[in-house]
């Protein structure tokens, strides 16, 4: 966002003045003005209004543990207060009044986060009057937020929930060469979008490569990829433009300088907040020779990738991922599908990791996402018969560290460390079983879901009073 | 180059003895989807490509080859009952793409086995996952009701793959814009076929078929081939098992069917089949509002005979069968229930069943091993045997995957030269 921006340099121009303030005496035209406060936007217009449910301080005993950054305790404990991890280890103590849940002969896990949903945007039933995920009626539409058509009613993310996810980023199609922001939620259920939105959460801008930008606009334009690069630098210039005519603006009221703000466009702010660092950047590439020619786009106007999504040739220039500090989000083996999918192989995201970049499973999907750890599994069980020795705990980042850290959450969440968000699955038995399924999740140390409890399982408004449906 | 030709017809010959060779594989857990059940540390032996012995105390005769599958899974072959392997390589290009014939005058008329490429590369991914038999469909012209006349074919990838020509007619369960003229016209087009083809003479025409799609219809209409027809809404199978009564003999196979369970006895009174996906939990659309985990073990409790289906992926990953019937396991059905619907009984509904689904004598040797139970994520197909013969088990995909293992450091030669 360009607002933190603002502000940042607002704060140059206190210290500025704090410098020059003991000789500000005169009115001689050479010396400093006083400062003027730059108009600055309200920075974050939709704000969360996320509450946790009802926390517990909760220890779970005897537990196979997966931190999600690499390690596991065997018949372990895990502690959390107040939202937060409290304590974690073989011989953790149980705080006095602590809820122990004996998870012999169970696994727990941080919960699962999948930076690719489009639930709500295209939620179930898939009515067409709910059909919100891309706005294609122009390739650039930078300007539109994933969150205004977000559908809370939208009964997948019970689905989700029941799967261990516990964090959500929902994302525009991929339509568009920029197809808008997207956000990160919270999966608890809420009667707006802005009950669900994670706070502090940076946003995330989806943008898209390849056949369907091409193929959307065939007609009008981008009708080839030579074009799809073209349209990303023409409206990368113009952010750049406009960041500068900001940045100027702002200098100047640092100077005492009385001066319009530049016109306000919410598209280039989208851009420019991707610019100043502060929205991450999610791209839809399939093909290795597309990841490489963004790889360049990106350092050509000095911004960084965060995750190439579905990149299911990935393993093709793992090497170059890693060396850029880009992520992969990737399917265990969805592919085949169009020509620039034709090329997966199911031992992409092993292959990936082992070369040490960042690789994150996604789902893309209402059902997908339902089963997560199943798609770790089937990735894991792939690479390591192709010889690759990865561990389950390893494996267990790729549903949580590495996508926490792809939008920007891995500093709340995304792993069972002290101080971190106890958002928390305990499975019935080893995750990388089809068998094994969610018995209780927990999002900031509150129970939202538990197997055996109806009382803690949501269904959404639409699905009320509906033909017989049972609630597992 | 002559060296390379001469490997392959090495090979090729290998492939061909091995058909008449005796196999013995043994010691493994051997589900046989007979009244036998589960036989750990059983054999299986077959020859010619056919089983001739399965148990726990078989002999294993002289001169057999011979494969230890301790610790392995040994099941028969999986069938998937619906699928357009072969139909289309990429959906989105022309010229390798046949689901349908959006286009063309014709419909049941039309013909699968005509359109079918067992050279497609997504044949191999799922042969190597243990799928040797799958039940192909072909869309239909836009006006109609009917796809193809669908077949039953084999994963080996040999151009005469096809196992069954005419084994189904595909119908979506959706006309004219309105549930109303979907059954006038479904009726109409039996009424057509059934007056085939005095009705079509001196220049008459039917109600609802032309007259090539009339005559291929004929085999429905006698129950000699079944109709496999979408329809997910419980009133819509309602009325589908009304008219399949005043239809008899027609023999229906009704698919995705969300609401199945809704309507459970009524479908096993008719004995009617039903094809649905076990993990679809979420309403599709309005017609599928009460989609459930619980729908197969409803379907099993009420004895009606069910197959799965996939979700989606109906060309390219087909060998995700093995886990959408491990998660219907996972959502309460048994295991041996789940794992039938995925091999004995779409071959019970096209009719193969005397050939395909089971490990007993006499039965094709369609035979996999795997290394833990198939319905498990983590486990995998080792070895593929189809007609009794074992199959190759690289693919394209493990190909890429061989080429990309070690990425080049600088001054290696490009991975274009590496051709695993």
């Amino acid at each position: 966002m360009k607002f933190t921006s603002l502000r940042l340099a607002a704060a140059v121009c206190v210290l500025a003045a704090a410098c020059t303030e003991a000789g500000d005496t005169g009115a001689d035209s050479d010396e400093p003005k006083d400062p003027i406060e730059p108009v600055v936007y309200e920075p974050d217009p939709y704000p969360s209004t996320y509450a946790p449910l009802t926390q517990e301080t909760v220890a779970v005993t005897n537990a196979t543990i997966l931190d999600g950054v690499g390690g596991q305790i065997d018949g372990g404990t895990l502690v959390f207060s107040a939202g937060r991890i409290t304590a974690l280890g073989p011989d953790a103590a149980v705080p006095d009044g602590a809820a122990v849940i004996d998870a012999q002969g169970r696994w727990v896990t941080p919960g699962i986060i999948d930076v690719h949903s489009h639930l709500g945007v295209y939620p179930s039933p898939g009515l067409n009057a709910h059909s919100e995920g891309n706005e294609a009626t122009s390739p650039v539409t930078a300007e539109v937020w994933a969150e205004h058509s977000v559908w809370p009613q939208d009964d997948g993310f019970n689905a989700a929930r029941a799967g261990g996810v516990t964090t959500l980023t929902i994302l525009p199609g991929s339509a568009n060469l920029f197809g808008g922001r997207g956000v990160t939620l919270r999966n608890v259920p809420g009667r707006t979008v802005q009950d669900m939105k994670f706070p502090g959460a940076p946003y995330v801008l989806k943008m898209a490569c390849g056949e369907n930008p091409k193929r959307v606009y065939s007609n009008s334009g981008p009708s080839t990829r030579m074009a799809n690069v073209a349209g990303y630098r023409a409206a990368w210039q113009k952010a750049r433009d406009y960041k500068q005519k900001w940045d100027d603006y702002v200098e100047a009221s640092g100077e005492g300088e009385e001066q319009d703000p530049p016109s306000r466009d919410f598209e280039l702010d989208t851009l420019m907040g991707v610019l100043n660092g502060e929205i991450k950047v999610q791209m839809h590439c399939y093909r290795a020779d597309d990841i490489g020619q963004v790889l360049d786009l990106m350092k050509e106007f000095d911004y960084q990738v965060s995750a190439f999504h579905h990149a299911v040739e990935a393993y093709k220039v793992a090497d170059k991922l890693r060396d850029n500090g880009v992520c992969a989000a990737m399917w265990a083996d969805w592919g085949g599908f169009k020509a620039e999918a034709y090329d997966s192989i199911r031992e992409n995201i092993p292959m990936v990791h082992a070369a040490g970049a960042c690789a994150l499973i996604h789902s893309d999907d209402a059902f997908g996402v339902q089963r997560l750890n199943q798609e770790i599994a089937k990735a894991l069980g792939d690479g390591n018969r192709a010889g690759l020795n990865i561990s389950k705990a390893d494996a267990w980042r790729w549903v949580s560290s590495n996508p926490a850290k792809a939008v920007g959450v891995d500093g709340e969440t995304g792993s069972l460390e002290v101080g971190k968000r106890a958002d928390v699955v305990i499975w019935s038995a080893d995750p990388f079983s089809t068998y094994a399924v969610a018995d209780r999740v927990y999002v900031d140390g509150a129970a939202v879901y538990d197997r055996a409890d109806p009382a803690l399982q949501a269904v959404s408004d639409f699905m009320l009073g509906q033909p017989a449906r049972e609630a597992n | 180059m002559l060296r390379t030709i001469t490997s392959t017809l090495v090979a090729l010959a290998g492939l061909t003895a091995a058909g008449a060779q005796t196999v013995a594989v043994t010691g493994g857990r051997v589900v046989t989807n007979t009244n036998a059940g589960v036989i750990d540390g059983g054999t299986v032996v077959f020859t010619n490509g056919r089983i001739t012995a399965v148990g726990p105390n078989v002999a294993v005769p002289s001169g057999a080859r011979v494969i230890d599958a301790q610790g392995k899974w040994v099941t028969p072959g999986l069938f998937a009952p619906f699928t357009q392997l072969g139909m289309v390589e990429i959906a989105l290009e022309n010229s390798g793409n046949d689901s349908n014939a959006g286009e063309s005058q014709f419909s049941v008329a039309l013909n699968v086995a005509d359109a079918f490429n067992p050279n497609s590369a997504h044949i191999p991914p799922a042969r190597v996952e243990g799928v040797t038999r799958a039940g192909v469909y072909g869309g239909g012209s836009g006006d109609s009701m009917f796809g193809a006349t669908g077949a039953v074919v084999d994963t080996t990838g040999r151009l005469d793959s096809i196992t069954q020509r005419d084994a189904f007619v595909y119908a979506v369960y959706s006309n004219g814009g309105s549930r109303m003229s979907a059954m006038t016209w479904l009726d109409a087009a039996f009424a057509d076929a059934r007056a085939f083809p005095g009705r079509y003479q001196n220049g008459g025409q039917g109600d609802a078929l032309n007259r090539l799609d009339a005559a291929a219809l004929r085999p429905v209409v006698r129950g000699d081939v079944p109709l496999l027809i979408f329809a997910n809404r419980a009133s819509d199978l309602l009325d589908l098992i009304e008219f399949k009564r005043r239809n008899a003999p027609v023999d229906l196979i009704i698919a995705g069917a969300d609401e199945a369970h809704l309507v459970a006895d009524q479908l096993a009174a008719a004995d009617i089949d039903v094809l649905v996906n076990p993990v679809d939990n979420l309403p599709g659309s309005l017609a599928g509002l009460a989609a459930s985990f619980d729908s197969a073990q409803v379907l099993q409790d009420a004895g009606v005979r069910y197959a799965f289906l996939l979700s989606e992926s109906d060309y390219f990953n087909v060998r995700l069968l093995t886990q959408d019937a491990g998660n219907a396991v996972t959502h309460g059905l048994a295991w041996d229930d789940a794992f039938r619907a995925i091999s004995l009984s779409p071959a019970e509904m096209f009719d193969l069943d005397d050939r395909f689904g089971s490990l007993e004598p006499g039965k094709t040797a369609d035979v996999v091993i795997w290394d833990g139970d198939p319905l498990e994520v983590l486990s995998s197909a080792e070895t593929v045997f189809i007609d009794g013969v074992a199959t190759d088990m690289t693919t394209r995909q493990s190909k890429l995957r061989d080429r990309y293992m070690n990425l080049p450091q600088p001054g290696d030669r490009p991975l274009a030269y590496i051709k695993p």
